[in-house]
């Protein structure tokens, strides 16, 4: 069968014999897209966070027949050096990862939060970034969270001061 | 003369086989880059006269730095970056000794064809330690050689030469260390190498950002698990579910006709699966049929009677005084659970195999071990076959075991094509080699002053570094002791006149293993709590107590200065306030100090940890915002262990097999503040990834029992 999806803005139209493959092994091993990382396989740890439709989703565990027609957004896609996301600003001022595994899954989360709570608590961070990080980096990420939303709202002023 | 620098030399050789193993010939890409080979070779003979503090192979010819035309150096980093900054604070050694900005030198991972390998491995924060002297000198040589090939090419002295940025300048003429090396065959090397002036660094001491945080950022593809060949076909190996499960015979017939099997390859030893994608090797692995001899089904209560103080061989592996007999000592038990690294990044590897060399790229914290076990395995010779390491997603003592390796190359071999062979996180977690159960037994006795007149720490553990193959079978028996077992197992109260510790030894009928920190964080655990307890029964305050009772001999004025520093720093005090109380606690690894005061409550039974204040003091800081890193991260993956994890054996089988409930640290539990303190007692760098692992279980521990009256005793810590 062929799936069709969206992936970072470009089209891509793939054939697979089980509909049921975790959209994750489509992202890393036919896309050749590795910033999803693999950690648990059963959506208990969030290393394979994208956006599903702006949709914070653990792939390891999504069959990619859920994705057709979808926009779907991975880390390498959210930005990049030329034209960083607020979140991976705010990662890179803050110097948050270590081993640096767990840290797209941590900031595609991030990047979905903000989008629906523009400036998160602290409790809206503890109960909505719920990722497992090794390294221990939870106490840096804190802070570059806050700071990625006042980054964020700040671009969204500029752009619509009316809501402001 | 000739005759005794001749015997000089081979003395040395000699020292440097035994410590750190042969090295390998190499041959690298050439690509674009002016200069190889021969800086290569001057730069060994250098390096094989100097006394190396790290154990890596410097006796055959290996490549440290390769310059590019476009003025970028590009240092082979024997050490592994698994997040620990190593690759940070090595950039930072050498860009000022090599007299380039940071921005012109990039590091990567030396392979085992490039010789430059670490004989032993990336572990005992040693890496940064061990590499400071070497690595500056190699680097003032490199440096070194430019300047005198500068000179030659603009007609000047060396004297009146001046470096800044990787361009060699005299009156108003200047040269770039690319431009120099155009054409020079014959290196001068100096005689010996003139280190700059360690205040005259521009980055070592100071926060410069990791080298790797764009990649990690933007998620560039550098782990194990986002390696790739040409043409990869992907692996699985099927393994037992039950501890000393051996194989016996498998019935494959069903898995041959799945959709994408290649070829199920049969072993001695294993059965796996080669497929076209990684989820069908993994449907395959489902529907092979496997017999397995096992015994009989396993119990936690068997494994806690195991590890009881007085079972196995025990080692006295302190002792001052006599030893503590009556009836006015007071004695406490402490026990800590069997550990999962957990680590993000399931084990995996990509292995080719060819007629008669072996490519492997994997995330192993051992490349010569990773290597020596394939070639064996393939009845090769360790040359042919080329390990390249990468980044690891996550190291802490995980990736010192690399069989899977094996296991690849002979499913490579057997369909001649790459393969990838990932673990799934149930074989992760029933398959590690975990963090041993320990049981410690702690006495003492007060005198008339209310200081202890006795201390002793009776602790018993599973293997560490017996049976890894990073030990040589021959060294227990010598030692008499577990070496990594041991750690934080000794008594740093010197001043204590009667003090002993001793040591029994238990192999379990499962795998135990290096763990970061080793026995640091259970030993440290359950002396600490011990030594808080005698200073409450003293009536004396927690600090001043354990200050009464360190020597002052230069490691035991670290000590105390750290021990003050974080009382100062945190305010420490014995009173509860708003619902919070205070816990402290210290320890000493691999030569550096560390104290944590730590501030928790108790919200509806569960423990809450408010704010830490780690004081430490790792000598000179080479990277002081790495080292704050570190500190944060023992800080939680300390709470971590302390607070939720365990591995319980349920039927034979190790349990459970994925987060959640195997209960891990999340955001939610990290404290909201860590407060970080650097000292500098010593003037070279020490031990930084481990050392802040230490305190963090007692220092919990004795907070609650300030808050609660309960002294808790077993990790987890749990009030219910």
């Amino acid at each position: 069968m062929k799936i069709s999806m969206i992936v970072n803005g470009q089209s891509h139209a793939i054939e697979l014999t089980d509909e049921y493959t975790p959209l994750l092994w489509v992202i890393r091993d036919i896309l050749g897209l590795k910033g999803t990382k693999f950690g648990c396989g059963k959506a208990a740890c969030g290393a394979c966070t994208l956006h599903v439709d702006g949709e914070a989703v653990r792939s390891c565990s999504y069959p990619v027949k859920f994705a057709e027609g979808k926009q779907i957004t991975t880390i390498e896609g959210l930005g990049n050096a030329e034209n960083p996301h607020p979140v991976q600003q705010a990662w890179i001022e803050e110097i948050v990862p270590q081993c640096g595994y767990c840290q797209p899954g941590f900031m595609m989360a991030t990047a979905a939060l903000l989008n629906k709570i523009p400036n998160p608590t602290d409790e809206d961070i503890d109960n909505n970034i719920i990722n497992v990080c090794r390294c221990g980096t939870y106490y840096r990420m804190r802070k570059a969270i806050h700071k990625a939303a006042d980054k964020q709202n700040a671009i969204n002023e500029i752009n619509e001061p009316t809501k402001a | 003369m000739a005759d005794n620098q001749s015997s000089e030399k081979k003395l040395s050789r000699r020292k440097f086989l035994v410590r750190g193993g042969l090295g390998t010939i190499g041959v690298l890409a050439v690509g674009t880059y002016v200069l190889r080979n021969p800086i290569r070779r001057a730069i060994l003979e250098k390096a094989n006269e100097m006394d190396l503090a790290y154990m890596g192979s410097t006796d055959n010819p290996m490549l440290w730095f390769e310059l590019g035309k476009d003025n970028v150096v590009i240092l082979h980093s024997p050490k592994i970056e698994m997040g620990q900054g190593t690759f940070t604070g090595l950039a930072q050694m050498a860009a000022d000794e090599l007299e380039i900005s940071m921005s012109n030198i990039k590091v990567v991972h030396a392979t085992t064809a490039t010789g430059n390998i670490d004989g032993m491995s990336t572990g005992g924060s040693t890496s940064i330690s061990g590499l400071w002297q070497p690595l500056r000198e190699l680097a003032a040589i490199f440096r070194e050689m430019m300047k005198i090939e500068a000179a030659k090419k603009l007609g000047v002295s060396v004297d009146d030469l001046s470096v800044k940025d990787g361009v060699v300048s005299a009156n108003s003429k200047s040269l770039t260390y690319a431009e120099i090396s155009e054409g020079v065959t014959n290196w001068t090397i100096p005689e010996k190498p003139i280190l700059k002036d360690i205040s005259s660094y521009k980055y070592v001491g100071k926060p410069v950002p990791r080298v790797d945080l764009d990649d990690k950022v933007y998620g560039a593809p550098m782990f194990g698990l986002d390696a790739e060949m040409p043409n990869m076909l992907y692996g699985a190996v099927v393994r037992p579910s039950k501890i000393g499960a051996k194989f016996i015979s498998a019935t494959t017939d069903k898995a041959e006709k799945m959709p994408g099997v290649i070829k199920i390859v049969s072993e001695d030893d294993f059965v796996g699966v080669v497929a076209e994608s990684y989820i069908e090797a993994e449907n395959a692995k489902q529907a092979i049929e496997v017999i397995w001899e096992t015994p009989d089904n396993l119990q936690q209560d068997a494994i806690v009677s195991m590890m009881t103080v007085g079972n196995g061989k025990s080692t006295i592996i302190q002792k001052e005084g006599d030893a503590l007999e009556g009836d006015d000592i007071v004695q406490m038990e402490f026990r800590s659970p069997i550990g999962a690294h957990a680590q993000i990044e399931p084990n995996g590897v990509v292995a080719f195999v060819e007629e008669s060399k072996a490519t492997i790229m994997i995330s192993t914290q051992v490349i010569g071990i990773t290597r020596k076990e394939v070639s064996s395995r393939l009845g090769w010779d360790a040359e042919q076959v080329n390990v390249i390491p990468t980044y690891l997603g996550g190291g802490f003592g995980r990736r010192l075991h690399t069989p899977h390796a094996v296991q690849a190359a002979v499913m490579s071999q057997a369909v001649g094509k790459p393969v990838k062979y990932i673990f799934s996180r149930e074989e992760e977690f029933q398959h590690d080699m975990f963090r041993p159960p320990t049981h410690h037994i702690l006495k003492g006795r007060l005198n008339e002053q209310g200081l202890l007149d006795g201390l002793e720490h009776h602790f018993v553990s599973g293997d560490v570094g017996n049976n890894s193959a990073l030990v040589p079978n021959i060294v227990p028996p010598i030692v008499g002791a577990d070496i990594g077992a041991i750690r934080g197992g000794f008594l740093q109260y010197s001043a204590v006149p009667n003090h002993r510790s001793v040591y029994w030894h238990v192999t379990l009928p499962f795998a135990t293993s290096w763990w970061r920190s080793l026995g640091l964080l259970a030993n440290t655990f359950a002396i600490e709590s011990f030594v808080d307890e005698m200073a409450l029964k003293a009536g004396k305050d927690a600090i001043e107590f354990r200050l009464a009772q360190v020597n002052d001999d230069e490691a035991g004025k670290r000590l105390k200065e750290v021990m003050r520093t974080a009382g100062e720093r945190a305010g420490y005090s014995e009173e509860i306030k708003d619902g919070k109380a205070m816990g402290f606690a210290a320890s000493v690894d691999a030569g550096t100090p560390c104290a944590h005061v730590v501030e928790v409550s108790v919200e509806d039974n569960k423990i809450r940890v408010h704010k830490v204040t780690v004081v430490l003091d790792p000598g000179l800081a080479v990277n002081p915002d790495q080292i704050r890193a570190q500190c944060e991260g023992c800080v939680i993956m300390g709470m971590s262990a302390v607070l939720f994890e365990q591995m319980k054996v349920v039927d034979g089988s190790l349990t459970p097999t994925i987060y959640g409930p195997y209960e891990m640290a999340l955001m939610k539990h990290a404290p909201r503040e860590i407060d970080v303190v650097l000292l500098q007692g010593k003037d070279t760098p020490g031990a930084v990834g481990e050392p802040p692992l230490g305190p963090i279980g007692a220092a919990i521990a004795n907070a609650i029992r300030r808050l609660t009256g309960k002294r808790l005793q077993s990790m987890p810590l749990k009030l219910t």
